[in-house]
């Protein structure tokens, strides 16, 4: 055919489109991730800073510490992170990476928090959630936990990929004996596992609450 | 490594080849920019030889604008003795035939009356009348411009045209519809002149495409063609090897359905006639001796029908998967709602995707623009944002319904 090349020349022009169009897309995403870590690195600052808080006020006043900032941070961040996830995907190495970071960051927490009630006399509620991506009921038990984070302020929330490939989940998981029937909950130390609807997890947690001071923690996923 | 997903190949797929299809007409463009300035800057030289035309109405049921459409056509610029216009009443039940009688004594019009057969029976009827060099038709809801034929002829100077089309704008448009239609057809003007440089006119519209006499005694007359004569002619020429021109500047003016539900019913009968057309001449289809029509124009229409269709089953899927957790979170949680708005910069898609459908957009607005340029009008619009926003809902509703049509046998209707 005699203008063969033009089909040609027109295939070169669209491919090119599209190389720039995943590069700029590739661009954009690599500027998300670097602000995603910028924000995981400043939440480690200041978990650090509350741990030396913590420390050096052990001796003294309990009322001193304030904690609330953090928690609202790890609620953004996890947020932000799960719409990271499904717009680059699950499976991409950088996601895994800072949602590793970010577990790292939610357990120093509950660490921390659970140590600061222990000292201070006072009772915490916190509620951590093992989710997994391919598991049915997980989504329910998402919208509940997050129904609750709303509902009361004082609740913190973890969540965590039971698959993630991670030492510090695998050593939570098997210390509190979490089966691989998902999803499962572990309310204030004690491990439920199944679906919990909201009623069940209130009638646990409702007559601890009054004595939590902190705001909620993180986004619920899946 | 993961694997893509069904539904991100197809997207990406159908994307790459919207881009292909825009860059393909941009590259033409370009290639022909000298020829468009040429026939531009010689549109309105003295025309010397003025061959004799014909122009036949076919009406059912037009006693609200044959009228205008005839004044129209005797107010053109154009020699009164080489002009003349055939009027044939397509056995219509309203006052239309009382309407033209009006015309009956103007030496240049010829009225005749028959029983109803369709439209395409009505311009046979025409045609078997008269003997002028060329011959053309203008629906009676359609005006000329007064330059319109004074504009085409000198097309005809090439011994091998046989056929001219013109650029159709919507008459004063008035309603949200309307508005959108007059950019889509500022567009369609601009894809025309492209397809016309490409050899690759794919319709001949019933609007004022004027042919040489002779495609009619090589080709033989009008069929029904489901409803679409004027696709299936150009198809039949395209066989034949008959060259059909194009003149951007020869306007004529059309009124453009003012509701979405007879746009509905216009869009369904032109694209399932599309449709039935392309399986009727399937012959034509990627045959290196009939060019770009064969592997340009009628496989991009076909696979743009195609992708419409996907993107129906797409769309339903991920709405019925929407009304599924919205339904789960109900009875999960009962109405609860606690929106949180974060407008952090991770929030803006950055998929590929995206950046390809602006590309899309980007270069569609070009083709537009241009369109727009050559049609003489002002280069932009508030229009063009009534196009944006309603075609991509409103198009994808006459495509499945016209794939349905086929699908299942279903035949159009006129009206």
């Amino acid at each position: 055919m005699k203008n063969i090349s033009k089909y040609i020349i027109t295939f070169i022009i669209t491919s090119l489109l599209f190389v720039t169009a995943f590069y700029l897309s590739n661009y954009f995403a690599n500027k998300k991730t670097a602000d995603i870590k910028a924000t995981e690195d400043q939440i480690a600052i200041d978990l650090l800073s509350s741990e030396t808080q913590f420390d050096i006020l052990k001796q003294s006043s309990c009322n001193q510490l304030d904690d609330s900032i953090l928690a609202d941070e790890l609620d953004t961040l996890g947020s932000r992170l799960s719409s990271m996830e499904t717009q680059i995907g699950t499976d991409n190495a950088e996601v895994i990476q800072l949602k590793k970071y970010y577990s790292i960051l939610q357990i120093k927490d509950y660490l921390l928090m659970s140590a600061y009630g222990k000292e201070c006399k006072l009772k915490p509620v916190s509620i951590v959630y093992f989710y997994a991506n391919d598991c049915q009921e997980c989504q329910k038990q998402g919208y509940v936990l997050t129904y609750l984070r709303d509902t009361y302020p004082g609740l913190r929330t973890y969540t965590f990929d039971y698959n993630l490939d991670l030492s510090a989940v695998k050593t939570l998981i098997s210390l509190n004996k979490i089966p691989t029937t998902l999803p499962a909950l572990i309310i204030n130390g004690k491990t439920y596992n199944g679906f919990m609807s909201s009623d069940a997890v209130e009638k646990i947690i409702k007559p601890l609450l009054p004595i939590a001071s902190s705001t909620s923690a993180t986004s619920i996923k899946k | 490594m993961e694997y893509p997903s069904i539904q991100s190949i197809f997207i990406y797929v159908s994307m790459f080849i919207a881009t292909y299809f825009e860059v393909f007409l941009m590259v033409t463009l370009l290639e022909h920019k000298n020829k468009l300035r040429q026939e531009n800057a010689t549109m309105d030289d003295k025309v010397t030889n003025f061959p004799s035309a014909t122009i036949i109405i076919p009406c059912f049921n037009e006693e609200k604008t044959v009228e205008g459409t005839i004044h129209s056509l005797l107010s053109m610029d154009y020699p009164k003795d080489k002009f003349s216009i055939i009027v044939v009443d397509d056995g219509s039940t309203d006052n239309t035939w009382q309407y033209i009688q009006k015309f009956v004594q103007n030496p240049q019009i010829s009225i005749y009356k028959k029983e109803n057969g369709g439209k395409y029976t009505a311009l046979n009827y025409g045609i078997e009348r008269n003997t002028s060099d060329l011959i053309g038709c203008l629906d009676a809801d359609s005006f000329v411009d007064k330059n319109a034929l004074k504009r085409m002829v000198p097309y005809f100077n090439n011994k091998e045209t046989m056929a001219v089309t013109p650029a159709i704008k919507i008459f004063k448009p008035k309603s949200f519809i309307q508005c959108a239609q007059y950019i889509e057809y500022q567009l369609g003007i601009m894809i025309k002149k492209i397809f016309c440089y490409l050899n690759a006119i794919h319709v001949t519209p019933g609007p004022f495409t004027i042919f040489r006499r002779e495609v009619f005694q090589k080709i033989g007359m009008f069929k029904h063609a489901h409803n679409t004569e004027d696709m299936e002619i150009a198809l039949r020429m395209h066989k034949n090897h008959l060259k059909i021109e194009n003149c951007h500047k020869a306007y004529i003016y059309t009124v453009g359905p003012n509701t979405i539900k007879k746009l509905y019913k216009q869009r369904v009968r032109w694209t399932h006639g599309f449709i039935e057309n392309a399986i009727d001449y399937k012959a034509l289809f990627f045959k290196k001796e009939y060019g770009n029509i064969a592997f340009f124009t009628l496989p991009f229409a076909a696979v743009s029908i195609m992708t419409v269709i996907g993107t129906i089953c797409l769309t339903v899927w991920n709405v019925v998967e929407r009304i599924y957790n919205f339904i789960l979170r109900i009875m999960t949680i009962g109405f609860h709602f606690n929106f949180h708005f974060d407008p952090s910069f991770i929030y803006f898609s950055t998929k590929t995707s995206l950046f390809v459908g602006l590309t899309v957009i980007a270069l569609m607005l070009t083709l537009l623009v241009i369109g727009r340029k050559i049609s003489d009008e002002k280069l932009f619009s508030k229009e063009i944002i009534y196009f944006i926003i309603i075609y991509p809902f409103i198009a994808p509703l006459w495509v499945g319904k016209s794939v349905y049509n086929t699908i299942f046998g279903k035949k159009t209707k006129w009206r």
